[in-house]
């Protein structure tokens, strides 16, 4: 087994190129930068196809002519790029197409700056362009999940024909970790049962978002809830680290579950039951898995996140808003401190006599 | 000639299903365009020239946002149905995925002018291999006859329903001659489906346009002048006239460029997906590192460097990262990042642990490197009790926080005396490596200090021999 030190960028180009993607479009923009940079320098050499596109915009509808195709494509970003994307997503959702998108979130809103956040959480894991449709989620938390998650939203994407975006912060995207690399490559096979890439076989496809008549869209939405259904009934990841007999349970994506990784060993060393649920799937998100959590104890939740409670909404949701969920934050390109998180969990387990 | 002409372009080509089951209703060989409207003409002549030139097959059809949003209803061949304006980057998607396929887009005035113009310059400039097929009616049609970009001075619309007025509209815009300043497109033209004089003309370039997407030689621009006899509110004379007196005083008809004969076919090639390839992409043979081992009792070392940019700190987080790495341990390395950082000051956290590690960013490190003033003021306070402020000697006299060790090292004459004044930050290595603060040995250091150089032997040797001196000094003086 092979193993290197990589950023965190780097190594989702890394994924991509073992999980069998030969087209990558994207635009320059800080943190996600070095997704694009690298893939300029890696998929020539084995043939790939890069094109550096002239806006965001352009950069996904290049995606969607190579998902078209039946082709494995990706496309990397971070917030203001994302937003600039939502157009074309709702299209790949449309005409249900698969691909990865990455975000590499940056602080907001507006221009913002370029330190970390997580407050792309609702336009990336809601749907965030028009119409009802979803985007299947995956949020890493270290550089070999950078690398991992790639690859399995490669498989996802394909397995039900849908945007699979790779939500990730400018820690992750810029950190280095050492990531033992995939053993695998894939060969992919374009599927000519709905792919139009310009052969006889798929001369008869068509890959389209357009239903004029409201019946026959509003089946064809329905068909969509049916496999997001599907996707929520399968596709459910978490990682729980002592949470199952926890009475604070933090709640945490991203880089931010990595400090709250710490401040779980932290507060166990004081005598504190806490412990930390990850979703790694933020759609779906772990609904069942949160209620059972919620329904077996008393306890409270603290959704700890990068932004101002975007996911604190949808743990509230989860559990029926049958137990406190309360929100640790920052914002503006602040990372969440160890400190930060310790005082909230000292000052919960004062109150609540768990 | 001419009437044999006139009755196969009449007639129903080939390249167009016979029937359209895809359109519905109850006349399964009408289309749904208006009666007088010339985008049946122009899709008789393209579908005419796909099955003469039996490229079919080979074919994706894009269909734009507009009225000819249903074009795949018609055409018999691979059909994409995509965004306003975005059909050039969607070609491109297609044809750099996809190197046989013969890439057309078919786009109205609103969508390739207004609201897709960078696409479309962009597409055009990148000589993509896909033909664009523009109608230019000078109308929006689909939305209900608003202004295009094309619409002439004094047209009128329900959006400039007094004529375009200059002054606040500004004035049509010329895609020929715009499209014909770019070095890479093979071919454009600008035709008119008017009468049967212009339809002959026209029938040539789009057979042009398409045999060079048959030969893989590149982009291929043609606009055609054409009828809305529905939104300009015209009978089938007049808006022949309106093209014939009207449009074409405004875009003049004719070639712009055929490059075609001195084209030669582009062709980007196979995509290797072999696991070998890419593992000699990251020379894993033989750059691979040991897998981190656990290890409980090693103690997590939290690690801040910061200077001024180009002082090399973030290269010495990484060589400190490197040798954690070969030592087995968990490590991880973030730096403040962007250039927007440049000319500012910059630093990086660099964890080392024996277990998976948490949080990779340092607020409280054990080793502080101070590279200059302004960090050692930022970052001082932050350092643990007991921990250990490393300082380049240029700096001077400065206040050490109480319970922390604070060490002035030459670094940056240490390192100028052994080879280069821009390997002091190796120095702040070779004084952490002496302290023994880092759990880490000397080898663990030479080795990362040949990764970090890697291949320019040069600058390994000279980094190694500062590390020796570093080592000696701190061994003399701490």
């Amino acid at each position: 087994m092979a193993t290197q030190l990589v950023k965190g960028n780097t190594a989702a180009v890394i994924g991509a190129l073992y999980a069998g993607c030969d087209c990558y479009f994207g635009y320059p923009i800080t943190p996600a930068s070095e997704i694009l940079q690298e893939a300029s320098k890696y998929f020539p050499q084995v043939g790939r196809k890069f094109v550096q596109a002239e806006s965001e915009e352009a950069a996904i509808n290049m995606v969607y002519g190579a998902a078209s195709a039946g082709h494995r494509v990706m496309t990397a970003s971070s917030g203001p790029g994302l937003s600039l994307k939502q157009e074309g997503i709702s299209y790949l959702a449309g005409s249900e197409l698969p691909c990865v998108i990455i975000d590499i979130m940056r602080a907001g809103p507006g221009l913002g700056n370029i330190g970390p956040e997580q407050s792309d959480y609702s336009q990336v894991v809601k749907g965030g362009g028009h119409g009802n449709y979803k985007n299947i989620v995956l949020a890493p938390n270290s550089v070999q999940e950078m690398c991992d998650m790639v690859i399995t939203g490669f498989d996802l994407a394909f397995k039900y024909r849908n945007p699979v975006c790779i939500l990730a912060d400018g820690v992750l995207g810029q950190m280095v970790e050492s990531i033992q690399f995939p053993e695998k490559a894939v060969q992919p096979v374009i599927d000519t049962t709905w792919a139009v890439n310009g052969t006889a076989a798929t001369r008869e496809n068509l890959v389209t978002s357009i239903f004029l008549d409201f019946d026959l869209l509003e089946q064809f939405n329905y068909k969509l809830q049916e496999k997001y259904a599907t996707i929520k009934e399968h596709e459910v990841d978490y990682e729980d680290y002592m949470a199952s007999d926890a009475s604070i349970i933090l709640v945490s994506y991203g880089i931010s579950s990595r400090i709250c990784r710490s401040a779980v060993d932290q507060a166990r060393k004081e005598g504190i039951k806490v412990g930390l649920f990850r979703p790694r799937t933020l759609f779906p998100f772990p609904e069942k898995e949160l209620r059972a959590i919620a329904d077996s104890r008393e306890c409270t939740f603290v959704s700890v996140e990068m932004s101002n409670g975007q996911m604190q909404e949808d743990v509230r949701l989860a559990i029926g808003c049958t137990r406190p969920v309360e929100l640790v934050n920052r914002m503006g390109g602040n990372l969440i401190t160890l400190d930060q998180i310790m005082g909230r969990l000292r000052e919960i387990s004062a109150r609540e006599e768990y | 000639m001419a009437e044999k002409m006139a009755e196969k372009i009449i007639g129903r080509p080939d390249g167009l299903y016979a029937e359209f089951p895809r359109k519905g209703g109850a006349a399964p060989t009408a289309t749904h365009y208006c009666p007088g409207c010339g985008h049946g003409i122009i899709h008789k002549l393209i579908g005419e020239a796909l099955a003469d030139l039996g490229i079919q097959d080979r074919t994706v059809m894009i269909s734009p946002v507009g009225c000819a949003v249903f074009a795949y209803y018609y055409f018999d061949c691979g059909n994409l149905q995509v965004a306003h304006g975005r059909a050039p980057a969607v070609g491109t998607g297609v044809s750099r995925a996809e190197d046989n396929a013969v890439v057309i887009a078919y786009q109205g005035d609103g969508d390739l002018a207004s609201i897709g113009l960078n696409e479309t310059i962009q597409a055009a400039n990148r000589g993509e291999k896909m033909a664009i097929f523009f109608v230019n009616n000078t109308v929006y049609g689909m939305t209900g006859g608003q202004m295009a970009p094309t619409t002439l001075i004094g047209e009128k619309t329900i959006t400039c329903p007094e004529g375009r007025d200059p002054r606040f509209a500004g004035y049509p815009l010329h895609m020929c001659e715009i499209l014909n300043n770019l070095k890479a497109p093979v071919f454009i033209e600008r035709i008119s489906i008017s009468d049967i004089s212009h339809i002959r003309k026209a029938r040539k370039a789009i057979r042009k346009a398409l045999e060079i997407q048959r030969d893989g030689k590149g982009y291929a621009f043609v606009e055609v002048l054409s009828t809305c006899p529905t939104n300009l509110r015209q009978d089938s004379e007049q808006s022949t006239r309106f093209v014939n007196e009207e449009m074409e005083k405004e875009f003049p008809l004719g070639n712009f460029r055929d490059l075609s004969a001195e084209t030669q076919p582009l062709l980007r090639g196979e995509s290797d997906f072999s696991r070998d390839s890419i593992d000699r992409l990251f020379n894993l043979e033989t750059e691979s590192s040991p897998d981190a081992v656990h290890d409980p009792t090693f103690k997590e070392v939290h690690v801040k460097a910061a200077g001024f940019g180009g002082q090399g700190v973030l290269s010495m987080g990484l060589t400190l990262a490197h040798s954690g790495c070969n030592a087995q341990r968990f490590v991880s390395w973030y730096p403040s990042y962007g250039p927007e950082q440049r000319g500012g000051t910059s630093n990086c956290s660099v964890v080392i642990s024996g277990e998976s590690i948490g949080s990779p960013v340092v607020h409280t490190p054990d080793v502080l490197v101070a590279m200059n003033r302004p960090s050692l003021e930022k970052f001082a306070g932050d350092v643990k009790e007991g921990g250990i402020i490393l300082y380049d000697s240029t700096i001077g006299a400065c206040d050490i926080p109480a319970n922390v060790r604070g060490i002035s090292v030459p670094a940056v004459k240490i390192a100028g005396e052994t080879g280069s004044e821009k390997a002091a930050n190796t120095v702040m290595l070779g004084v952490m490596l002496t302290l023994g603060v880092t759990g880490l040995s000397e080898d663990n250091f030479r080795e990362a200090i040949a990764e970090t150089f890697s291949g320019k032997q040069k600058l390994i040797s000279l980094n190694l021999n500062v590390l020796e001196a570093a080592v000696a000094w701190a061994k003399k003086n701490i």
